[in-house]
């Protein structure tokens, strides 16, 4: 093991994630960090650009935190609910700050980390033509399709300066397997320039070598890694605990006004030294609730020659 | 005919316009009990994929968001994010696409992005998402809305996905893979597009409806088809279906 991998996420934070980056704290609804998301507004991280295609209840917090100067996104809504109150107020009001946004469509976000993933100069891709938002985005362009002449949409590679991305299993080192929603992990991890793992669970490594198919990103990308069970409460993990949605409607009450937002950051950010703090402070029965009734898959044979 | 909310009726109309063996990119709420009632009925082998990742899921209970894990559990196939666009959307192997916005003009354009001016907005709804993805890849784009004059205008905002834009021969030379526009439901009339234009157009009224009714709701000088039809009306088999796909009325109420 390369010494010092393993973390608390106070650590991890305190590290990798600094006043001014580009973060990706990653996840389609599934697996969002919100721990990370939790312990970079205790330590007061300013300026951040916030990226990810669904900005949802956790950078709604952060910005409310006043950790964000921008956002890049495609769709900014809390999920099933509504909207996020506090990306609204910051961009239509300018409470607590004002929010610069640069906005895409998915394929066009996804896209653009997959550009930066694999280091390609571009994206090329089959939409974005005939809408409203190239004009508002300068970095949508259009070039001429040397085959074709057919004017294309590109968009150019994202970087990251630090991803964040939350799994059901890693190694010390960060091997990691997960499954259910992959959403835009693997290419955040691959795009960052530094890159936070959690997991629900550390195993041997030999868990992750039975099965590497499994594993999206392997250790020598991963620069930290925490072990952090619920880690992404309210949010859910396939196979460990399902989506607490009551607290995604709540959300939507508590952020009618910025005062009542920050007083929920005062009790449950604030007022916790860090996500063990936090479930310990949730009604009691909470993670029975949330509990999955298990589906196991069917074990593969890798053989061995 | 059986007594049903507009919202149930919007519903079965959509479910009608789904064949068998498609394959639909469906949204959270309303278009995902469209296609569930569609299976269940006359399309059992209908392939329902997410924008999440999830291919022919098979959900236990009403997905709370397009990312629910009931979409995940018993799936044939997840894949990321960057992938179901490349290689379900942009490999043009998707059918229908539904679609939901604030605003929609008689090309079917749609506004989900802002009201009011884009730097300085009155109201910032959630964005694109895939809408703009879907609007420009799927052969047949489908919205369902309630008949309202601030859905319907003369003018979007801000143009978030496209239908036929300015009209189809502006739309021929963006070359957009998908089919375009193809059928808007509402709680008053099916509208389908005019072959040649691009233009809205009524094809059919929902039983009790007038094309006044429609003229008062629509703020364009609406055009007819000629061979203007009734909507048949929900049946037995159809409502009980439904309800049974929501039986906590959390959609249809």
């Amino acid at each position: 093991m390369e010494a010092g991998k393993l973390m608390s996420m106070k650590e991890a934070v305190a590290k990798h994630v600094r006043d001014g980056d580009t973060a990706y704290l990653s996840g389609f609804t599934h697996m969002i960090p919100f721990a990370a998301g939790h312990e970079i507004i205790r330590q007061r991280r300013k300026d951040l650009v916030l990226a990810r295609a669904t900005p949802d209840i956790i950078y709604d917090q952060m910005i409310a935190a006043g950790c964000a100067r921008k956002i890049i996104f495609s769709y900014a809504g809390n999920p099933g609910v509504g909207s996020l109150r506090c990306f609204r107020r910051a961009h239509e009001k300018g409470v607590p700050a004002p929010l610069e946004i640069e906005e895409y469509t998915h394929f066009g976000l996804s896209g653009r980390l997959f550009a930066g993933a694999t280091n390609m100069p571009f994206l090329p891709m089959r939409t974005n033509l005939g809408s409203d938002l190239p004009p508002m985005n300068p970095l949508m362009k259009t070039v001429v399709d040397p085959y074709t002449g057919d004017t294309t949409s590109v968009v150019p590679p994202l970087r990251p300066d630090v991803a964040v991305v939350h799994v059901q299993k890693a190694d010390v080192n960060g091997n990691s397997h997960i499954w259910g929603i992959i959403g835009e992990q693997k290419d955040a991890a691959f795009a960052a320039k530094r890159v936070i793992f959690s997991a629900e669970e550390i195993v041997d490594e030999s868990v992750i070598r039975s099965d590497p198919n499994r594993t999206l990103v392997p250790d020598f990308l991963v620069h930290a890694v925490v072990h952090e069970p619920w880690c992404s409460h309210p949010s859910y993990v396939q196979g460990y605990y399902d989506r607490d949605n009551e607290f995604y409607v709540e959300w939507d009450k508590i952020t009618k006004e910025h005062e009542a937002t920050l007083g929920y950051l005062e009790e449950w950010v604030f007022g916790v030294a860090d996500r063990r703090e936090y479930m310990e402070k949730l009604p009691a029965g909470t993670m029975e609730r949330l509990k999955p009734t298990p589906a196991l898959s069917v074990p593969v044979d890798y053989g061995s020659v | 005919m059986p007594d049903v909310s507009s919202t149930e009726l919007m519903v079965i109309v959509a479910a009608r316009e789904l064949k068998d063996g498609e394959s639909v990119l469906v949204g959270v709420g309303v278009p995902n009990l469209a296609a569930n009632l569609a299976k269940r009925l006359h399309a059992p082998r209908l392939l329902m994929v997410y924008e999440s990742g999830a291919v022919g899921s098979n959900p236990t209970r009403m997905p709370l968001s397009i990312g629910d894990p009931c979409l995940v559990s018993g799936a044939k196939s997840v894949c990321s994010m960057y992938e179901q666009f490349a290689y379900y959307l942009q490999g043009g192997r998707i059918d229908v696409g539904f679609l939901g916005g604030a605003q929609i003009d008689r090309y079917g354009n749609i506004n989900s992005t802002v009201i009011g001016d884009y730097a300085k907005p009155k109201v910032r709804l959630p964005g694109s998402g895939g809408a703009c993805d879907i609007a420009s890849n799927v052969k047949r784009i489908i919205v369902i809305t309630p008949h309202q004059k601030r859905r319907f205008v003369e003018k979007v905002d801000f143009l978030t996905s496209p239908g036929f834009v300015e009209g189809r021969e502006r739309w021929k030379e963006l070359k957009l893979q998908g089919g375009g526009p193809y059928a808007v439901i509402t709680n008053l009339c099916t509208f389908k597009f005019d072959d040649r234009t691009g233009e809205m157009t009524v094809a059919a009224l929902h039983e009790g409806v007038t094309m006044d009714q429609v003229r008062e709701n629509t703020p364009w000088e609406v055009k007819v088809a000629d061979d203007l039809q009734t909507t048949p009306p929900p049946t037995d088999e159809e409502v009980s279906a439904l309800r049974a796909l929501d039986p906590d009325g959390i959609y249809l109420r």
